[in-house]
C-alpha cells in the first residue's frame, strides 16, 4: 500500500497517532511540547475522529499537575488516554506517574524532551527531563528522527496496552518536535491495526464502574505493602518482549523495522558510542564517513531505555568491540555517572557472557544541554578519545572546560555533508515570513520530488526584532543530520541591513550562491557592503545575487512581506526543480497554505512569484575588497570586565566559544546590562517637538522599552549641549527656573509608535503634527539624537524627595529601572514593570514568575533591570511557573526576619551606636522619599559605626544592616500564572496578611507560549485551546482577593486612567498587607494594532469590559465604603470595544451565530458585572484584624 | 377605480414604482421578507464591495502572517481554522436566500476596485440567481494627472467588460458630478448598461472638533436632496431609452410623485426605512395611489415623465442653476417689453 509522504515536523508526528488512538486528551502548553496540544485541540475542534469513530475530547487544564490527575482519573474509568509535556511540566507530573504506573495502566505520554530549570532555564533540548522521571516505573521509548516520532507513538501505544505499564515516548525537544522533515505518514485503519481491541476491552474492564464496584488506591500498611509492591514483577519483565513484539509487527505491516537496541556500523567495529535521541543521526553519519576513512567505529542506539534490557543490550553490540563511549544528554551532579552510562555499566556486568572475552572498557560523555550543538566534528572527537587505553571519563563534548578539564579536543572543519545534498541558510526577520516560506519550500521538494528535505529553524530570545535563521537540507537520501548547516552552498539574506549586523558567510562554502535583498541594483550593491562581506564573496568565489523584493513585494501590494519574491530566487537559484515547475508548485503551496484566507492573499502572492525572477540580478563581483567600513558591533564599550568580556560575545553571537570559567557558577548574572546591546531595529523613531509639549509625561510612561524618558534640569548643564538638543523651561511650581527634555534613544526604540499615538499636544497649524512625531530614523536623526541621548543619559537624575510622583508628569522624572527589554514591539505589560520601578526600583526585590516577563526580563545575553547612579536597582529571581507567590512570601519572610534581627542587634548595640541613631533607625517611618532617604543615611551611619566597634553582634549587625532600610517585594506574573497554575499558591499568599505586591500583567491568554486560553480568557474570546469562543466568562481574581477583606486589590488600565495606575501602585506598595494589582496588558495575541493598544483601553474601560477599582482596607471601618470604582458606567457596548480585536471578530467570521450569542452572552457578564461592583461600591466594610501598623 | 401602478426596469414587471434601495438593512433575510410584506416591487441587495473582501482577507493574513514565527515559543498566537468566510461566499448566500425566499426581484449590488474583480464578482452574482445587477461605481479622484477623460473611460470600460461577462440586466448607480453628464449617461447606455441609478449618496467625511479627528459617516437623507437626481432625471429621460431610477431623498409619496412625474421608471428608498421602519414602503404606497387617484391619472405609466424637460411647460427650469440666472431672465423679459 503506498502511504502518503508528508513533510512535517515531531510534535505533529506524534500528535497524529496521539490523536487517532486516544479518547481523552488533557493538556497544558508547555515549549516545545505546547503544538502538540495545540493540533489535538484543532483537531478536535474541527470534529477529526480517531480510530474509535469519536471525536476525542481535548480539555485544557489549569497545570501538568491537573492534566496528570484528569489523564489519571480519565484512565480509571476507562476511556483511552493521553497527554503531551515537557521538561518542568514533566516533573509536575511524577506524583501520578508514579500512581499511573503502580496501576499497572495503560497510557502513552508524548514528551519533547526539554532542559530542566537549574542554574537557569533553558527552553532547549536535553534528556534531564525524562531522566528526571525514571524512577516512576514507566517504560521509556526514545524515537530519534520525526519518522520515528510517528512511529514510536504507535508502538508505544501498542506496547503499553499488552504490557499494562504505562509509556514514555520521549523524543528531542525543537531538534526533532519542530524539525520539518519527509517522513511516510501511517493512515487511520494502519493505526486501528496496531491497536488490539481486545486489549482496549479489557482496559475498559479493569476500570472502576459501579456495575461491577472496585476500590484501587488504597493505604497500604507495612504488613503488605512490599509484597504488594512486588507484585507487578511479571509485568515488568514481560515489557521487552512485548515491545518488541510490537516493533516486529509494525515492521511487518509498514515495513520500517525497529529494534529495542540497533547496532550501527560496521561489524568489526572496536569503538561503539552507545546513546538516545536526535544526534544518533549525527553519529550515524559520521561512522558513514569514518569507515570510508577505514576506521572500525559503531554505534548502538538505544529505542528501550527503560526497561533497560541487559541481555538485549550486550547482544546489541559487536562481538570485536573493545571500548565504548556512552553519551548522556544530561548532567546528574554528584552521581558515579549520568544515567545511560550507569545502565550500560550495569548491563555489562549483568549480561557479558563469560565465553565472551574481556569485557569492553567504558567511559561517559555529557554533550548536548540545552541544544548545544552536537556535530560530526564533536562524534569523530570522541571517537579519536576512545582510542586511547584510558580515555577521559568522564567527559564532555561541544565546549571548552578549563576549569575541571573534562572537555575533549575536536576538530570543527571536519565535515560529513555530502556534495549531493543542497544546505541552504536563509537569514530573515520573523515578521518577514521567511521561515513560513521556508517551510513551504520543505513541503514543495519533500511532496513533490523524490528527494528528501529537512528544515529546522532558529530564533533568537528577543520578542521585538528578532532574527530567524533557516537551515535547509535536500537530498537524495532520508536526511538524518541534526545539526545546524556550518557550510551553505545557498544563503539568502532577507534584510539588507543584516550585512552590517551578522555574519552570514562564515557558513557559507566555497563556490556557494548568496542572494541578497537589496534595494541597490547589481551595480550598486558592492559598494554598499561592509569589507568582511566583501571579502567572503571574494575569497570564497561566491556567487552573488540580489534581488529588490521590498520593491517587487510593494508593486504586488504585499506590503513588507518578502517572503514569497525570496522564494522564488531561491527555487530559480538551486535548481532543484526545473524553473517552471518550480513556480507552479510555489503557486500550489501558496494556495495550500494560503487558500483558505481568501482569494486576494492568492493573488498578491502570485504576482510577487510572478514579479521575483525579472528582479533577480546577478552582480559581477570585483576582484578586490573595495570597501574601508566594517560591519557594525551592536556592542557597546562597558567599563565591566565580564560584561565587555561574557555578555559581550554572547550579544555577538559567540556565546558558544565561552569556556566554562568564564561563566557564573550559580547563575548570578549581573543586571542593567540591556544599555550595551545596540540593536537598532527601529525604521522610525520618536522626535520631540518642544513648541507643542505640554509636558504631560504620556510618551514616557506608556513607552514599553523605556526609550522615551523626560528629565528636570538646571539650564545651566545646556552650555555642554551637543547641536540640536532641545530643551524647554519646566511648566510646574516644584522647580522653578528649571528646564525639561523628552530624550529618546534612537538605537534602543522599537518604533512602536505607542508615545505618539497618547501624545495629547497637537499643532494648532498642522493637526496631524503633535509634541511627539514618528520620523525615519535616518543618518542626519541619528547624527542628533545620538549625542542627545548619550548627553541627556549624563545630565543628573532629579531629586526624588522633590518629586511629585503621584502625578504622571512627576513619576516621569524618576530615572526608569527597567530598559531596553527584548519584550514585542509596543508591549502592554512592560510600562506597569517600568513604573514599578521608577517608583519603588532601588529598594524593590522581584519574584517573577515563568512566562512573557520572565523572559524579557531574565532571558541572556543581557538584563533589562538597571540600576541608579548610587548602583541599587530591582534585585530579580524566577523560581518556577508555578510557586512565585510562594517564592515571593518567601522572600519578605526572609527579609523581614533579618530585619527584625537587625533591629534586636541595633537595640543590643544602642548605647555603642548612639541612643539617637538608635533610637533613629528603629523608629524611622519610611513611608516617603524623604523618610526614605533618612533611614538610608542613618544606616550609612551605622555601618560606619559598627566598622569600629569590635564585637561579635556588630559584625552580624554589619552582615543585616541593610534590612533596616524597607524592601518591596513584587510579585510579578502574568495570568497564565496567578488565575491557573500558581493561584493555590498566589491564594495562599492572599490569605497570609503579609506585605508583598502582587502584580499580575493580564494579558487574558498564555502570551510567552503563543496564546492559549487561561481562565482569564473571557467569554467569546478565540484562543488557541478556545478556537470556538471561549464558552464560559472570566474568573474574577480581583473580587476573590476582596473578599479576603484585608488585601489591597486594584484593577488597573493605564492606557484607561493612568492616574489611577499610578496611585493604585502608591497605594498598595505602602500598604503593610498583602496586595493584589491587576493590570490590563494588551497584547499581540489579542490581535490588535499594538500601536494604538494603549488608547484601545480606554474602549477597555468605557465598555465595562475592564472596569477599574480599588480595594483599599485601610480605608474601610466607621461605615466608610473600602470598594471604590474608579471608572463611570459602561458607556460603550462591548461588541464596539471588542470588534477592534481579532480574537473578537475572528468568530464571527467563523461563526456568525456563535459569535452572536457569545458576544451577546459576554454583554450580560459586564452588565452584570458592573452591577455587582456598583452594589459594592455602597458596601459598608470593617475589616476587624486589620491592625494598626497595617495603616501607613 | 384601482391604478395601475406597475411598471418595468431593467426590463422587469414590477407591481409598483417604489424600489428598496441599497443599503444595510437588505442585509438580513427577516429585512427582506419584510420589505416584500410592506409592498416593495424589489429589492436591491447592499453592495458586495471588493475593497472589503480584500481588506479582510489581507486582515486575516497580516494577523497570522506578522505574529508568527518571531519567537520560539510562540510561532504562532492564534488557532488557523478552515475557512475564515472572508471571500463572496456570505455575500452570494445572501443573494440565494432572498432569491428562495422572496417574490419580487432581487437586484444586488457590486462595488469592484479592479477590472478582473468586477467581472469575476459579476459573474459569481450572476450565478447566485439575482435577477440584475447594479453596479456601484464610485471613486474619488485626487491625482491631478488624471483627467476626467480617463475617469469617465475607466468608468465606461468597466461597464462594457462587466456587460460582457453576464447576462442579466444591468444598472450603473452613479454620482451627479460629471461635467457632461448627459453625455456620460448616453456613453454608459452605449456600453451596455440597461440603467443607471440617480444618484449615489456617498460617505463623506467630517471633522469632530472635539478630538480634531476626520470621521466619514453617513447621514440620512433629506426630501430636499431630492431634488438634484429630479433635474437630472427631468433631463435625461427624453434622451434616453434606457431604464431610470431616482434613489435620492425619497421620503414621502409626493417624493416618488414628482420623480415620477420628472421621467423616474422606479424611485428608491432607504433613509426613510431607517427612520420609520418596513411599513413606510405601505405609507408610501398608499400615499401614492391616493395622490394618483385624486389627480385622476390611470395608471403610473401615464404619468411618467410627463414633467420631464420635454413635456414641462418650461423647460428652461429644470436647467436653471441659480438664482442670479432666474433674475437676469426677468430682466430680459422686462427689456422685451
Amino acid at each position: 500500500m503506498k502511504r502518503a509522504l508528508v513533510t512535517i515536523d515531531g510534535n505533529e508526528a506524534a500528535a497524529y497517532v496521539a490523536h487517532l488512538a486516544n479518547e481523552v486528551i488533557a493538556i497544558y502548553p508547555i515549549t516545545p511540547a505546547s503544538p502538540m496540544g495545540e493540533l489535538a485541540d484543532a483537531w478536535t475542534a474541527t470534529g477529526r475522529k480517531n480510530i474509535f469513530g469519536t471525536v476525542p475530547t481535548v480539555i485544557a487544564m489549569q497545570s501538568e499537575a491537573g492534566a496528570a490527575g484528569a489523564v489519571h482519573g480519565s484512565l480509571q474509568t476507562g476511556a483511552m488516554t493521553t497527554t503531551f509535556t515537557s521538561s518542568q511540566g514533566l516533573l509536575l507530573m511524577i506524583p501520578n506517574m508514579f500512581k499511573i504506573a503502580g496501576e499497572l495502566t495503560p497510557t502513552v505520554f508524548h514528551i519533547a524532551a526539554r532542559t530542566l530549570a537549574t542554574h537557569a532555564l533553558s527552553i532547549f533540548c536535553d534528556h534531564s527531563d525524562v531522566m528526571s522521571v525514571r524512577s516512576t516505573g514507566w517504560a521509556m521509548l526514545c524515537s530519534a528522527s520525526v519518522q520515528e516520532a510517528q512511529d514510536f507513538a504507535l508502538i508505544s501505544q501498542a506496547a503499553t496496552l499488552a504490557s499494562r505499564v504505562p509509556f514514555l515516548h520521549f523524543f528531542d525537544g525543537f531538534r526533532t518536535s519542530h524539525e520539518v522533515n519527509k517522513i511516510e505518514q501511517l493512515t487511520a485503519d494502519d493505526v486501528r491495526a496496531m491497536i488490539d481491541m481486545e486489549l482496549v476491552r479489557a482496559h475498559r474492564e479493569r476500570a472502576l464502574s459501579p456495575d461491577r464496584p472496585i476500590l484501587r488506591g488504597t493505604a497500604q500498611n507495612p504488613d503488605v505493602f512490599f509484597q504488594a509492591r512486588e507484585a507487578c514483577n511479571s509485568f515488568y519483565d514481560a515489557i521487552p518482549s512485548l515491545t518488541k513484539q510490537a516493533m516486529d509487527r509494525f515492521a511487518d505491516q509498514f515495513g520500517r523495522r525497529y529494534d529495542l537496541f540497533e547496532y550501527v556500523g560496521p561489524p568489526d567495529a572496536d569503538r561503539v558510542l552507545v546513546l538516545m535521541g536526535s544526534a544518533a543521526g549525527t553519529v550515524e553519519e559520521t561512522i558513514a564517513a569514518l569507515s570510508r576513512q577505514g576506521e572500525k567505529v559503531g554505534m548502538v542506539k538505544v529505542r528501550l531505555f527503560r526497561p533497560f534490557v541487559a541481555e538485549a543490550f550486550v547482544q546489541a553490540l559487536p562481538p570485536s568491540v573493545k571500548m565504548i563511549g556512552v553519551l548522556d544528554r544530561t548532567k546528574e551532579p554528584g552521581a558515579l555517572g549520568e544515567p545511560l552510562y550507569q545502565d550500560v555499566l550495569t548491563a555489562l556486568i549483568h549480561a557479558w557472557p563469560d565465553d565472551r572475552g574481556p569485557m569492553p572498557r567504558v567511559v561517559g560523555g555529557r554533550y548536548g544541554l540545552s541544544s548545544k550543538e552536537f556535530t560530526p566534528g564533536m562524534v569523530k572527537g570522541i571517537y579519536d578519545e576512545l582510542k586511547k587505553d584510558r580515555p577521559q571519563n568522564p567527559f564532555t563534548i561541544g565546549i571548552i572546560d578549563d576549569v575541571t578539564h573534562l572537555s575533549l579536543p575536536y576538530d570543527d572543519s571536519f565535515s560529513t555533508e555530502p556534495d549531493d545534498v543542497i544546505r541552504a541558510l536563509f537569514f530573515g526577520l520573523g515578521s518577514d515570513g521567511t521561515v513560513g516560506a521556508n517551510k513551504n519550500s520543505v513541503k514543495i521538494i519533500g511532496e513533490n520530488t523524490p528527494l528528501y528535505a529537512q528544515g529546522y529553524f532558529v530564533y533568537d530570545s528577543k520578542k521585538s526584532g528578532s532574527i530567524t535563521i533557516s537551515h535547509l537540507r535536500f537530498g537524495p537520501r532520508p536526511i538524518a543530520s541534526s545539526y545546524l548547516i556550518s557550510r551553505a552552498n545557498f544563503v539568502a539574506c532577507h534584510q539588507f541591513n543584516f550585512v552590517n549586523k551578522l555574519e552570514m558567510l562564515a557558513s557559507a562554502a566555497p563556490g556557494a550562491t548568496f542572494l541578497l535583498n537589496s534595494p541597490f541594483g547589481p551595480d550598486e550593491v558592492w559598494d554598499e557592503l561592509p569589507a568582511e562581506v566583501q571579502d567572503q564573496i571574494i575569497t570564497k568565489k561566491l556567487k552573488f545575487y540580489v534581488v529588490d523584493a521590498l520593491q517587487v513585494a510593494h508593486n504586488a501590494e504585499m506590503g513588507g512581506r518578502i517572503n514569497t519574491v525570496m522564494q522564488t530566487c531561491f527555487f530559480a537559484l538551486a535548481n532543484i526543480l526545473p524553473r517552471d515547475q518550480a513556480i507552479e508548485e510555489i503557486k500550489r503551496a501558496i494556495k495550500k497554505t494560503y487558500g483558505k484566507r481568501g482569494e486576494t492573499i492568492l493573488k498578491k502572492n502570485y504576482a510577487a512569484v510572478d514579479g521575483a525572477l525579472a528582479a533577480l540580478h546577478e552582480v559581477k563581483v570585483p576582484a578586490q575588497v573595495t570597501a574601508t567600513r566594517r560591519r557594525i558591533s551592536v556592542m557597546l564599550k562597558a567599563a565591566d570586565t565580564f560584561i565587555e568580556r561574557v555578555t559581550g560575545k554572547m550579544i555577538e553571537g559567540l556565546g558558544d566559544l565561552l569556556p566554562v570559567s568564564a561563566l557564573p557558577v550559580d547563575g548570578t548574572f549581573p543586571t542593567d546590562t540591556t544599555q550595551y546591546e545596540k540593536r537598532s531595529i527601529a525604521i522610525e523613531v520618536p522626535t520631540w517637538d518642544p513648541a507643542i509639549c505640554i509636558q504631560c509625561g504620556l510618551c514616557a510612561l506608556v513607552c514599553p522599552h523605556a526609550t522615551i524618558r523626560s528629565k528636570v534640569y538646571d539650564p545651566s548643564v545646556l552650555s555642554q549641549a551637543p547641536s540640536g538638543f532641545q530643551s524647554k523651561p519646566w511648566s510646574g511650581k516644584e522647580f522653578p527656573g528649571m528646564s525639561m527634555t523628552i530624550q529618546v534613544a534612537p538605537d534602543d526604540c522599537t518604533g512602536c509608535g505607542v508615545c505618539v499615538d497618547v501624545c495629547p499636544a497637537v499643532s494648532k497649524e498642522v493637526a496631524k503634527h503633535k509634541a511627539i512625531n514618528m520620523t525615519p530614523k535616518d543618518e542626519a536623526l541619528l547624527a542628533r539624537e545620538r549625542p542627545g541621548w548619550d548627553f541627556f543619559l549624563e545630565i543628573p537624575e532629579v531629586d526624588r524627595t522633590k518629586v511629585k510622583s503621584e502625578t504622571v508628569k512627576g513619576s516621569q522624572l524618576l530615572q526608569p529601572l527597567f530598559e531596553f527589554s527584548g519584550a514585542c514591539a509596543g508591549c502592554g505589560e512592560t510600562p506597569y514593570l517600568k513604573l514599578m520601578t521608577q517608583l519603588f526600583g532601588d529598594r524593590t526585590v522581584i519574584a517573577n514568575a515563568t512566562g512573557c516577563s520572565s523572559i524579557y526580563g531574565g532571558n541572556l545575553p543581557t538584563t533589562p533591570y538597571a540600576k541608579d547612579e548610587h548602583g541599587r536597582g530591582p534585585t530579580w529571581a524566577n523560581s518556577l511557573f508555578e510557586d512565585n507567590a510562594e517564592f515571593g512570601l518567601g522572600m519578605r519572610l526572609s527579609i523581614d526576619q533579618q530585619e527584625e534581627y537587625a533591629v534586636t542587634l541595633v537595640k543590643a548595640l544602642a548605647t555603642e551606636l548612639g541612643d539617637a541613631l538608635a533610637k533613629g533607625l528603629l523608629e524611622a517611618h519610611q513611608e516617603n522619599e524623604t523618610t526614605i532617604a533618612e533611614q538610608r543615611a542613618r544606616v550609612a551611619d551605622l555601618k560606619k559605626r559598627l566598622a569600629s566597634i569590635d564585637r561579635p553582634e556588630a559584625r552580624a549587625l554589619l552582615s543585616v544592616a541593610d534590612c533596616l532600610v524597607r524592601k518591596s517585594v513584587w510579585i510579578v506574573g502574568g495570568d497564565g500564572w496567578a488565575y491557573d497554575i500558581g493561584f493555590g499558591g498566589l491564594d495562599h499568599v492572599l490569605a497570609s496578611g503579609r506585605d508583598v505586591n502582587i502584580l499580575v500583567l493580564d494579558t487574558e491568554v498564555y502570551s510567552n507560549t503563543g496564546g492559549q486560553a487561561s481562565k482569564s480568557t473571557p467569554r467569546a474570546a478565540v484562543a488557541k485551546f478556545a478556537a470556538n469562543g471561549k464558552a464560559i466568562g472570566k474568573k474574577d481574581l480581583g473580587m476573590i482577593a476582596v473578599d479576603y477583606g484585608n488585601v489591597y486589590v486594584a484593577q488597573v488600565a493605564m492606557g484607561a486612567q493612568p492616574l489611577q495606575t499610578i496611585k493604585a501602585f502608591q497605594e498598595a506598595e505602602s500598604y503593610r498587607g498583602t496586595s493584589l494589582i491587576l493590570a490590563y496588558s494588551h497584547c499581540i495575541a489579542h490581535g490588535i494594532d499594538m500601536s494604538t493598544a494603549m488608547s484601545h483601553q480606554k474602549e477597555a474601560m468605557n465598555s465595562g469590559y475592564w472596569p477599574l477599582f480599588r480595594y483599599d482596607p485601610r480605608t474601610g471601618g466607621n461605615g466608610a465604603h473600602p470598594f471604590k470604582l474608579d471608572s463611570r458606567k459602561p458607556t460603550l457596548p462591548f461588541k464596539e470595544f471588542a470588534m477592534k480585536e481579532a480574537r473578537y471578530a475572528m468568530l464571527s467570521r467563523i461563526n456568525p451565530d456563535n459569535a452572536e450569542r457569545l458576544l451577546g452572552l459576554a454583554q450580560r457578564d459586564i452588565d452584570e458585572r458592573w452591577r455587582f461592583y456598583e452594589q459594592m461600591a455602597g458596601v459598608e466594610r470593617t475589616v476587624p484584624d486589620l491592625v494598626q501598623e497595617f495603616r501607613a | 377605480m384601482s391604478v395601475d401602478l406597475s411598471t418595468r426596469y431593467l426590463g422587469l414587471d414590477l407591481k409598483n414604482p417604489i424600489v428598496v434601495s441599497a443599503c444595510s438593512l437588505g442585509g438580513k433575510l427577516e429585512n427582506l421578507r419584510r420589505f416584500e410584506d410592506a409592498g416593495a416591487s424589489a429589492v436591491v441587495l447592499p453592495s458586495l464591495f471588493e475593497e472589503q473582501i480584500e481588506h479582510d482577507e489581507m486582515a486575516i493574513h497580516n494577523l497570522f502572517e506578522f505574529t508568527s514565527e518571531k519567537f520560539p515559543e510562540a510561532l504562532t498566537f492564534f488557532p488557523e481554522i478552515d475557512d475564515y468566510k472572508t471571500g463572496p461566499d456570505t455575500y452570494l448566500r445572501l443573494v440565494e436566500d432572498a432569491k428562495a425566499a422572496l417574490r419580487i426581484p432581487v437586484i444586488a449590488s457590486l462595488n469592484g476596485t479592479s477590472t478582473g474583480g468586477w467581472t469575476h464578482y459579476a459573474r459569481l452574482i450572476e450565478g447566485a440567481g439575482a435577477d440584475a445587477l447594479e453596479l456601484n461605481i464610485y471613486h474619488v479622484v485626487t491625482d491631478p494627472e488624471l483627467t476626467a477623460q480617463d475617469v469617465e473611460e475607466r468608468y465606461l470600460d468597466l461597464v462594457h467588460s462587466v456587460r460582457e461577462s453576464i447576462g442579466i440586466p444591468l444598472a450603473v448607480k452613479i454620482g451627479a458630478a460629471f461635467s457632461a453628464l448627459p453625455n456620460m449617461a448616453r456613453k454608459l447606455a452605449n456600453s451596455g448598461a440597461d440603467g443607471l441609478v440617480l444618484f449615489n449618496r456617498f460617505l463623506q467625511p467630517d471633522i469632530d472638533l472635539e478630538t480634531l479627528e476626520v470621521s466619514p459617516h453617513l447621514v440620512l437623507s433629506t426630501s430636499d436632496e431630492l431634488r438634484l437626481p429630479l433635474r437630472w432625471m427631468a433631463i435625461l429621460r427624453p434622451q434616453l431609452e434606457l431604464s431610470l431610477a431616482a434613489s435620492t431623498g425619497v421620503h414621502a409619496a409626493a417624493d416618488v410623485a414628482k420623480l415620477l412625474l420628472a421621467g423616474a421608471d422606479v424611485t428608491m428608498v432607504a433613509s426613510a426605512l431607517y427612520k420609520h421602519g418596513p411599513t413606510h414602503l405601505t405609507t408610501l404606497l398608499e400615499g401614492l395611489t391616493s395622490w394618483l387617484t385624486e389627480k385622476e391619472y390611470e395608471s403610473v405609466g401615464q404619468m411618467r415623465g410627463s414633467l420631464s424637460q420635454m413635456n414641462a411647460p418650461e423647460p428652461d427650469a429644470f436647467e436653471r442653476a441659480n438664482y442670479i440666472k432666474t433674475l437676469i431672465h426677468f430682466g430680459d423679459f422686462g427689456a422685451t417689453t
